[in-house]
């Protein structure tokens, strides 16, 4: 017998569907308020996505929006993303509702974002206030195919090759300008129980580095820019001798590296471990305030060829971008005009430790020692380029080129076969 | 993804048929004829097709429809940008290349069966070990459970996240161990491509162990305890005991523990992906899957097709598993 016990009714079960339902509706309808107009239509706010997420970089970016809102009587929303994972969903995030103002960089991202209409034409931005503002070679950076310009630029971290004066000091070390000096430098560094160059390869993308330098000072800026195009084949002999000579240099590197994140590496080089790195300025974040960071210098990566020169720097250009339907048109192009100009430069550059302004007119009187030096490469450049993974096709920089290159660090010997491997891939990516 | 919680262990199957319904007569006055079941009101009708029609649906609109969609993507070459007029069909290209030219993929194929036969072997044998030794009351029985089990509760992108602190090469503990014991130089135990694989399944079997554990000590709760006593009289030790008479009746927990570990096995993927983006060693298909579709290389053709490849391998598995239950609900 299955009598149920007495005792309180029990919930009906249409009861309990029919309250679950009015519970759905009720807790759904603040969802369904929020697709209102927003803040479509308001002329007065300006919105914006930054991907300066280092502590410093936001005191900056505020400091910098700042005097825009007193100047315009506009306010400006940021949002703030992590650069890496912002650099990842940057596709999902252009066709989705992006921000007004975007911060982003130069290269071949903005330029396929523009062939596909993700961003707008900024040219007349460019007309009315950065006539002359800029170096040619940054303008034609921020220029698409079709003639226009569709990014303000901002700032530039440059890399070259970091070390600390006062270890230099103490052991009487003198600044290579050569190959030969360079290893020779290396080979005193590891006697003296230092290890030349620190080298964090996990993530993979740092070794591009070493391989574009190497390139740059092998076979010049025009080789580098054109096979990153797709109009060399990876399988030549310059590329070959790119990683022979690069193998050559791996036992002055710390040793395995790809085990290793960059910051570890870089850690390495302010606890005094390691001589020297590659890097970029970003490794200034790293560096305490003070002692530490006046300690920090660098020079230019050698010259490997008379007859190229060491006059190339790699200096990826960070700026900004108008997403292509943006709720402020008007206030977005004054936004950008405002970020380019040289006030906001200045003050942005000053408080960010890795940026240096790209604007011609900027003053370099605030600048410290690193700083200016650095600033004086770039000035004084024959050619500029970005970064591995900012000159080339994404897909080819992160899907190939980095399982490739850590490929490589492992086993340097195999150069033939990974050349082979990498141009058949880049023949099925690029298709020439 | 699905929530840490084990499933409910299956309850034992008890002996004889259920009894057939009797009792006086419901209080809306139908009379019930033994025999036939319940007449279904209008008003249930339209309840259990709620119940079953809306979750039947987002499982088909999220789940199938997408997988459909999947499949038929991997034809092509899209960069995911653009509408569908940017999609360019390209047949099976996709797949010739990533079984000939793709370099990850072959060693992404083998890491993912080793991790499979890794996660069988040794922590489902360490879990129900563990199990066999808990089930007893003993002492301080539930703080060692709870030390056991903590592992489960954190997510394996945390578990990475701390294992690396144990791994890394410089600055880990591990490697600062072995240098004041040994004078080993130090390992690279995450870079080194021939052992970070089974490094990280150390990481990833230490909450595996934990969750298998739970899943037996359920079941064996739940074994009829004159089994055992029947095998005391019999003059059974505790090893036989276990073979010969527990485990053959553990048969549906096992069975729950055999999907289990093979899904996590197939579903492998925060704890490589944390510590360096499934490269170098800690390939897996997961990861493949990610870094081309989702991430800025965007490459949804190519990546289409390796989750496709991954779709098949699951399915053998899925095959399997329900032609098992099938043929054992028959019986």
């Amino acid at each position: 017998m299955h009598h149920r016990p007495p005792g309180p009714p029990g919930l009906r079960r249409r009861a309990l569907l029919g309250g679950l339902a009015g519970a759905g509706t009720l807790l759904a309808l603040p969802g369904l308020a929020g697709c209102g107009t927003g803040s479509r239509d308001d002329p007065t706010v300006v919105t914006m996505a930054s991907n300066r997420a280092n502590p410093a970089q936001r005191v900056a970016v505020e400091e910098s929006l700042g005097l825009y809102e007193a100047a315009s009587g506009r306010t400006v929303e940021v949002n703030t993303f992590d650069s890496t994972s912002f650099q990842e969903s940057v596709n999902n995030y252009l066709q989705g509702t992006p921000d007004d103002v975007i911060g982003w960089f130069a290269g071949y991202r903005m330029r396929f974002f523009a062939e596909r209409g993700l961003i707008s034409d900024v040219s007349d931005v460019w007309s009315r206030r950065f006539e002359g503002a800029f170096t040619d070679q940054v303008r034609s950076l921020c220029t698409a195919p079709d003639g226009r310009q569709y990014m303000v630029p901002d700032s530039t971290a440059p890399w070259a090759v970091f070390h600390r004066r006062s270890v230099f000091e103490r052991h009487g070390y003198e600044v290579p300008a050569t190959r030969e000096e360079f290893v020779a430098l290396c080979e005193r560094m590891r006697a003296d129980g230092l290890e030349p160059l620190a080298s964090g390869i996990r993530e993979g993308w740092p070794a591009m580095g070493m391989f574009d330098h190497l390139n740059l000072r092998l076979n010049g800026p025009e080789f580098h820019l054109e096979l990153l195009d797709g109009d060399h084949s990876w399988d030549s002999s310059e590329v070959r001798s790119v990683f022979g000579a690069w193998a050559e240099l791996l036992p002055h590197h710390q040793p395995d590296p790809l085990g290793r994140g960059i910051n570890e590496a870089q850690t390495a080089l302010v606890r005094g471990e390691a001589g020297m790195m590659l890097c970029g300025m970003f490794i200034t974040h790293v560096f305490p305030e003070g002692e530490d960071l006046d300690d920090l210098d660098c020079f230019a990566f050698p010259e490997f060829d008379p007859e190229i020169g060491a006059d190339v720097v790699e200096a990826p250009i960070d700026g900004f971008m108008v997403s292509g339907d943006p709720r402020n048109a008007e206030g977005a192009h004054e936004l950008l005009g405002h970020l380019g100009s040289l006030e906001a430069q200045e003050i942005y550059t000053a408080i960010d430790p890795q940026a240096l302004p790209t604007h011609l007119d900027a003053g370099t009187g605030g600048f410290s020692p690193l700083d200016a030096k650095v600033n004086d490469m770039v000035a004084s450049a024959g050619a500029l380029t970005q970064y591995m993974d900012r000159d080339t096709r994404p897909d080819f920089a992160s899907v190939v080129m980095i399982p490739a290159l850590q490929r490589f660090l492992r086993q340097p010997d195999d150069i033939a076969d990974l050349t082979d491997t990498i141009q058949r891939q880049k023949l099925s990516i690029f298709g020439r | 993804m699905a929530s840490n919680a084990p499933p409910p262990p299956p309850a034992v199957r008890s002996a004889g048929p259920p009894a057939p319904p009797t009792g006086p007569t419901r209080r809306t006055g139908r009379a019930r004829r033994p025999g036939t079941g319940p007449r279904h009101g209008r008003g249930d009708r339209a309840a259990l097709a709620l119940m079953l029609g809306v979750p039947a649906l987002l499982v088909v609109g999220l789940v199938w429809l997408p997988a459909m969609a999947t499949v038929l993507l991997s034809f092509t070459r899209w960069d995911g940008i653009g509408g569908l007029e940017t999609i360019e069909w390209i047949g099976v290209q996709n797949y010739t290349d990533a079984f000939t030219i793709y370099p990850p993929f072959e060693p992404a194929l083998r890491n993912n069966l080793v991790w499979l036969v890794v996660l069988f072997t040794v922590p489902t044998l360490l879990g129900m070990f563990l199990a066999v030794l808990l089930d007893r009351e003993m002492r301080g029985g539930s703080v060692y459970r709870s030390i056991f089990y903590l592992p489960v509760v954190l997510s394996l992108a945390l578990i990475g996240f701390v294992w690396q602190l144990i791994y890394s090469r410089d600055q880990g503990l591990l490697n600062a161990f072995l240098a004041l014991v040994s004078d080993a130089p130090a390992v690279d135990w995450f870079g080194n491509p021939d052992i970070n694989l089974y490094a990280v399944l150390v990481a990833a079997g230490w909450r595996h162990t934990g969750y298998i554990m739970l899943l037996y000590l359920a079941g064996l709760k739940a074994v009829d305890p004159s089994l055992r006593e029947a095998a005391a009289i019999d003059g059974a030790g505790p090893v036989r005991t276990f073979t010969r008479v527990v485990f053959p009746a553990l048969l549906p927990v096992n069975l729950v523990v055999v999907v289990v570990t093979v899904i996590d096995a197939l579903r492998a993927f925060d704890i490589v992906w944390i510590i360096n983006r499934g490269r170098n060693g800690l390939e897996l298909i997961s990861a493949l899957v990610t870094s081309n579709v989702i991430g800025e290389a965007s490459r949804v053709g190519f990546g289409s097709a390796l989750a496709v490849v991954m779709l098949v391998i699951s399915l053998v598995f899925i095959v399997v598993y329900v032609s098992t239950m099938l043929r054992g609900a028959h019986r």
